[in-house]
This record gives C-alpha cells, sequence and structure tokens, in this order.
C-alpha cells in the first residue's frame, strides 16, 4: 500500500486545524480591540454620547453613501430637560434595565435582533406612528403605561401586554430608544421614513 | 442480565449519568414543541392567553428549552462514549452526577420562574433573579454561575478520564472545545447599557456556541458514532474530523462578522462577515461526503438502524439548515432587508433541528439499544420498525415544511415591509396582515402538530424499541481488515 500523501495525512490536518483556529481567534481580538474603541458611547460618530437625547434626531438618506444614517440636529431635550452626559446615561441605563426586565426582546426586535412579533425598535423614536414631535413624548409615555388600552396593532389584533411599567422606567425607556435611534446602523433599516419626513420634503 | 429488558446494569458509569441526561434532554423537547405551539397558535389568534402566558414567554421558553435539551444531549452523548474512548472509568463521577442533580433543579426553578413571574421591575435585582432579558441567553444571573461551576466539572470529568486514560484525536479537539464552550458563556455575563457593545458581546455566545464551538463538539460525537453504527477507520475518521476544524473554525470564527453589519459596528464587518459566512457551508459539505461515503462503504451495515438514519438526517439537515438556508441570507445586500424577519426563523428551524437535534436523537437510539442488553437494532426489527420510520418522517416533514411555511413569510417581509414600506411600523403590520404571510403562520402551525405527532411517536419508540428483543447487536466485519470487530470502538 503506498504511503498517505501529505495533503489527506491526520497529522497534516492536525496542524492546519490548529493554526487556522488560532490565527483566525487572534485576528477576531484584534479586530474587538479596534471595533470596542469605535463603538464606545460618544468616542466616534458611530454610537453617540448618552447625550445626545438633549439633541434633535432625525434619519435621513446620505446621498453621497446611498444609505440611510442619523442626523443629529439642533436641541430638542427630552421631556423638556437638558441633562448632563451624566444624568442622561443614568436616564438611558434605567430604560436599558427596564428593556431587559420587561423581557422586550421575545416579541420585538432591536438592531433587528429578538423576536418577530411585534415591530423592531432601532428607529422607534422616529416612528410616523407617533405623529408628530409635539404628541410623541405624551403618546409614548401613556402607550409604555398602559399599552392594552393604547393598542396600536393595525389590524392584526396583536396588542402588548400591560407589563407594569412605571412613569420613571418609562421616561428610560424613551430615552434609551431616542439614544438607539441616534446609532449609525450602516443603513439599517433601509428607506425607513421617519416622522420629519414631511417636513423634510 | 436479561436482553429486551432496561437494565442499567447494561450501562457503564459514564452510560447510566448519560441516560439520565437523555431523559431530562426529551423532557425539554417536549416543553420545546409544546411552547412553540402555543406561541404558533398566538400568531393566528392573539387573544389567545393574552396577559396569561404571552408570546414574549411563549417564545422564550420555546427557545431556551431547545438550547438547554440540545446541551444536555451533547453532553450526555459525551459521558456515553467517554468511557469507551478513554478506555478507563470516569474520573470525579460521583461529582459529575452531583452536577447533573444542581443543573437539572436549576433548569426547573429557572422555568418555574419564567411560567409565574415572568418580568420585573427595570433594575438589577431583576437581572440576578428573574430574567437577564437577552435573547437565548434569558437565564438569570445566578443560573449563569451554576451553568459555568457545572461545565467546569464536566471538563474535569472528561480531560481527567482521558488524562487518566488514553488522548485520541477526537478526544483532544473535545477536550480544547469544552474549554472554549465554557469560556464563551461568560462573555455573556456583564450588563451594559451601550446596546451596541451588548450585542457585539452576545454574539460571540450565541453565534460562537451554535456556529464554531457546537459545530466542532457534534463533528466530534458524530466521528466517534461513525466509529461505533459503521466500524470506520479512526484514520480516516479524525483526519476528516480535523478538516472539519479546520475549516468549521476558519470559516466561523471570522464569519462572526455576518451579525456585525447592523448594529453599530464599523463597515469593514461588510467584507469580513460576508466572505467568511459564504465559506461556512463548506465543512458541512465535507460532513455530509464522509458520512455518505462511509455509510456506502461500509453497505449500510449497521450496528443501528434509527441511529445511522438520525446522523445521515444529521449531515442533510446541518448542511440544508445551516449550510444553505444560512447562506441564502448572510450577504448583506440580501441582510439589509431580510435581518430580523421571519427568514431568520426560517435558517433557526431548519438549522437547529438538522444540525443538533437528530444527532441527539441518534445518541438516545444508541442509549435505548445498550440499555436492553445491547440488543439487535438492524434490519427486520419488530413490526418492521415502523415506529421510528414513521417519526422520523414525521418530524423531518413536520420541520422542513414548517421551515418552508417561515421562508415564504420571510420573502413576503422582506419585499412588502423592507423594500416597500420602508421598515415602519405601519410597514411591519402591512406586512404581518397580508395573506401570504397569515397564510404561511397557518401552514406553520399546522406542520409544527406534524412534528409534534412526531415527537409523540419518538417518544413511544424510544420506550419500546428493543423491547423483548432476544437477537443480539449485530458484530460488523470490517471489510477492509478482517477480523476487525466494530461493536467496540477501534481504539486509538
Amino acid at each position: 500500500m503506498k504511503a498517505t500523501p501529505l495533503w489527506a495525512s491526520e497529522t497534516f490536518w492536525k496542524k492546519t486545524a490548529i493554526w487556522v483556529t488560532a490565527v483566525s481567534f487572534l485576528l477576531l481580538i484584534v479586530l474587538t480591540f479596534d471595533s470596542m474603541a469605535k463603538v464606545s458611547a460618544g468616542n466616534s460618530n458611530r454610537v453617540p454620547a448618552y447625550s445626545v437625547i438633549n439633541k434633535k434626531i432625525d434619519y435621513r438618506l446620505d446621498a453621497k453613501l446611498n444609505r440611510y444614517m442619523p442626523v443629529i440636529g439642533g436641541d430638542a431635550p427630552l421631556f423638556g430637560n437638558t441633562l448632563s452626559n451624566e444624568d442622561a446615561e443614568r436616564l438611558v441605563t434605567l430604560g436599558k434595565k427596564t428593556f431587559q426586565a420587561k423581557n422586550c426582546i421575545n416579541c420585538h426586535t432591536i438592531l433587528g435582533n429578538g423576536a418577530y412579533y411585534a415591530p423592531d425598535l432601532t428607529k422607534a423614536w422616529l416612528d410616523p406612528n407617533w405623529v408628530d414631535e409635539i404628541n410623541r413624548e405624551t403618546l409614548m409615555l401613556a402607550f409604555l403605561q398602559d399599552p392594552a388600552g393604547n393598542a396600536r396593532s393595525y389590524g392584526t389584533g396583536r396588542k402588548m401586554p400591560n407589563l407594569g411599567i412605571t412613569e420613571d422606567e418609562a421616561r428610560g425607556l424613551i430615552a434609551f430608544l431616542k439614544w438607539t435611534a441616534a446609532i449609525d446602523t450602516n443603513g439599517f433599516p433601509h428607506n425607513f421614513k421617519t416622522l420629519y419626513a414631511q417636513e423634510n420634503q | 442480565m436479561s436482553a429486551g429488558v432496561l437494565d442499567s446494569r447494561n450501562l457503564n458509569g459514564g452510560q447510566k449519568l448519560a441516560v439520565k441526561y437523555f431523559i431530562v434532554a426529551m423532557v425539554l423537547f417536549v416543553a420545546q414543541i409544546l411552547f412553540g405551539l402555543l406561541a404558533a397558535i398566538q400568531f393566528i389568534a392573539p387573544g389567545f392567553l393574552f396577559e396569561t402566558l404571552d408570546f414574549s414567554v411563549n417564545r422564550m421558553i420555546h427557545i431556551n428549552a431547545m438550547v438547554v435539551w440540545m446541551l444536555y444531549g451533547f453532553i450526555g452523548a459525551v459521558y456515553w462514549f467517554l468511557e469507551e474512548e478513554s478506555g478507563v472509568e470516569i474520573v470525579g463521577l460521583k461529582l459529575g452526577q452531583i452536577a447533573f442533580w444542581v443543573l437539572t433543579a436549576a433548569v426547573a426553578i429557572v422555568v418555574l420562574v419564567y411560567l409565574f413571574l415572568q418580568t420585573g421591575a427595570g433594575d438589577d435585582t431583576t437581572r440576578w433573579l428573574i430574567n437577564e432579558g437577552r435573547e437565548y441567553i434569558e437565564a438569570p444571573r445566578w443560573a449563569d454561575l451554576g451553568i459555568v461551576a457545572v461545565l467546569l466539572v464536566f471538563f474535569y470529568n472528561v480531560a481527567g478520564t482521558f488524562a487518566k486514560g488514553r488522548w485520541s484525536g477526537v478526544s483532544g479537539v473535545l477536550t480544547l472545545d469544552l474549554v472554549a464552550l465554557a469560556g464563551l458563556y461568560m462573555a455573556g455575563m456583564f450588563y451594559t447599557t451601550n446596546v451596541t457593545v451588548d450585542q457585539y458581546w452576545w454574539w460571540w455566545v450565541v453565534h460562537l456556541w451554535v456556529e464554531a464551538t457546537w459545530e466542532v463538539l457534534v463533528g466530534c460525537i458524530m466521528a466517534w458514532s461513525l466509529m461505533k453504527l459503521l466500524g470506520a477507520r479512526r484514520k480516516i475518521v479524525q483526519t476528516w474530523l480535523y478538516i472539519e476544524v479546520a475549516l468549521m473554525f476558519g470559516s466561523g470564527i471570522l464569519g462572526l462578522g455576518h451579525h456585525y453589519f447592523w448594529i453599530g459596528t464599523p463597515e469593514y464587518w461588510f467584507p469580513i462577515g460576508g466572505f467568511f459566512s459564504a465559506l461556512e457551508p463548506i465543512p458541512l459539505v465535507a460532513m455530509v461526503v464522509h458520512s455518505i461515503y462511509d455509510a456506502g462503504v461500509h453497505k449500510f451495515q449497521s450496528t443501528n438502524h434509527p441511529a445511522l438514519a438520525w446522523v445521515i438526517a444529521h449531515t442533510f439537515g446541518n448542511f440544508f439548515g445551516a449550510g444553505v438556508w444560512g447562506f441564502m441570507h448572510t450577504l448583506p445586500q440580501i441582510n439589509l432587508y431580510t435581518h430580523g424577519t421571519q427568514w431568520t426563523a426560517s435558517h433557526g428551524h431548519l438549522s437547529f433541528f438538522g444540525a443538533y437535534a437528530t444527532i441527539n436523537i441518534a445518541f438516545f437510539y444508541l442509549a435505548a439499544q445498550q440499555w436492553r442488553g445491547n440488543v439487535w437494532m438492524g434490519a427486520n426489527l419488530a413490526d418492521n420498525g415502523w415506529k421510528w420510520k414513521w417519526s422520523m418522517a414525521l418530524l423531518n416533514f413536520g420541520v422542513l415544511g414548517m421551515t418552508v411555511a417561515l421562508l415564504i413569510a420571510g420573502y413576503e417581509q422582506s419585499f412588502i415591509e423592507r423594500a416597500i414600506e420602508g421598515s415602519t411600523w405601519s410597514g411591519y403590520f402591512a406586512g404581518q396582515t397580508h395573506y401570504w404571510f397569515t397564510q404561511a403562520m397557518v401552514w406553520r402551525l399546522i406542520l409544527g402538530i406534524v412534528t409534534a405527532a412526531g415527537l409523540v411517536l419518538l417518544i413511544w419508540d424510544l420506550l419500546t424499541i428493543g423491547a423483548g428483543e432476544t437477537r443480539p447487536a449485530l458484530v460488523i466485519e470490517r471489510h477492509d481488515e478482517p477480523g476487525v470487530k466494530a461493536a467496540v470502538v477501534q481504539t486509538a
């Protein structure tokens, strides 16, 4: 019987497996360090500082890049209170913890990840569902505290259940969603028309 | 020892522990299907169990039961062959037994809390005691710590036993893979407000478990089962295993990038994620070729027909579910429209079933055979083996049918909600109310019921197959090396 050629031998593939795994993992580590530096809040323009909730946020087609991009505008403090970055972070943190505590992800998606039973929340702050800038905060607060009573199910019969969200938690959630809407998601979702779309035309 | 009767004296120490894991795995499999059906009904009748068992609860238990029963199956499979593969008794088996009861008690408490408390206030206590609220890894932090502790005991059993007995290619890969498995879980065990950073590390757990370490783990399990079932030569099986590891980690580790297109991470993940995830199906093709080739070479003579059939179902399911269905929507140019739609659900159903449920079921059959005294499980089973054949047909048809129904729903969502309507809430609901979508949801439920029927039959079969069988298991004469028997796996 002829000897096994190198390319079919066990030792060759064993070494290949070790090298390929090691190099891939090393590359992943390097890329992870780079990505972490670029996505820490406020460190670059990809993920904004939490104080972005003091600003007007929009999401529009960038003609040069040919993709949708967040647009940070002038002052538009959430609930009329301009917050320091620390206070803004505290409010967004309450929102994020509530988002996890109420298990939102098992009906909704955010950044496109989650369940598919309820709408994506990435740009929830900008959704035309909230009519306009003047009504938005009031409508969102009322909805989160009594979702079944203020159901917006567009003929599906699907309602969000009452999850016992307090007013503070609702404010936190809204801050979290406003901040999330300002993240540069490389154009996801595409072709999304915000509640400012009318006035932008 | 009497043949054909369930008798634990037929099992070695590891196998006794393995069947405990397998039994809990089956219970969780039932829970997965049951809560999946409830969630499927809610897509059609949203008022069903509203504010009692909401979709979020049912869906969470559906996916958590799945993850945990897969893990129970894998852990059981490893305990199953640990003594045969190492040639010695398991080191620290007592500790392994305790770990099993600790883990099972923890799983039971977590599920009861999911069912009866469901959610809590937006503070740290909820995350520690009730629900972490992150998909797939919802288990509260106290349970995370328990899971890591149990995995360490499992690792100690495995590494300690091989170190005392003998090492082989299979055991070497397996041991290193378990280090990665336990280590990666910890990447999901911290809180951060930054949702981009959160999802970045969350994918380390979810992707690098499911698309890398789990794949390699089942690669080891399959390598061993091909030697067991067919008498395949160790040298060939292990060479294939190394090829698979090279291809799996070579594509899967950086293939992680396909989850980093839209979560706020830099643009360089487009080419990296696109390229490497496009390569991800290749090792899965290799597995199909490898298993079919081996089965053909051995003229489909096997010691356990149902197990071999499920191993082959595994390779095809892995290739189509994880490979083809994954590739179909992995490139950013299509993923922009399909990300976060029923496409993902379609891919998830076929891949988890195809890649992981199948191989676990194969091991359940190996366990049933040995537990009854290593009885005959080849051709000419009692009643022509109709139960295993029909349960296999129903389960595969049911899952494939759900996959196709969800794929149609995903097409419709991508076009109507995403491309046309632009993903607003009204766009989302325009997609959800279109009859192409609602019809797909009805078909998904019907085929879910078919799957459930297959599961009932599977349980019945596992409880009865080989009962009263007096013929001993087939001993395969290895055609390439006459005289070498396959009933005991050829040693390194």
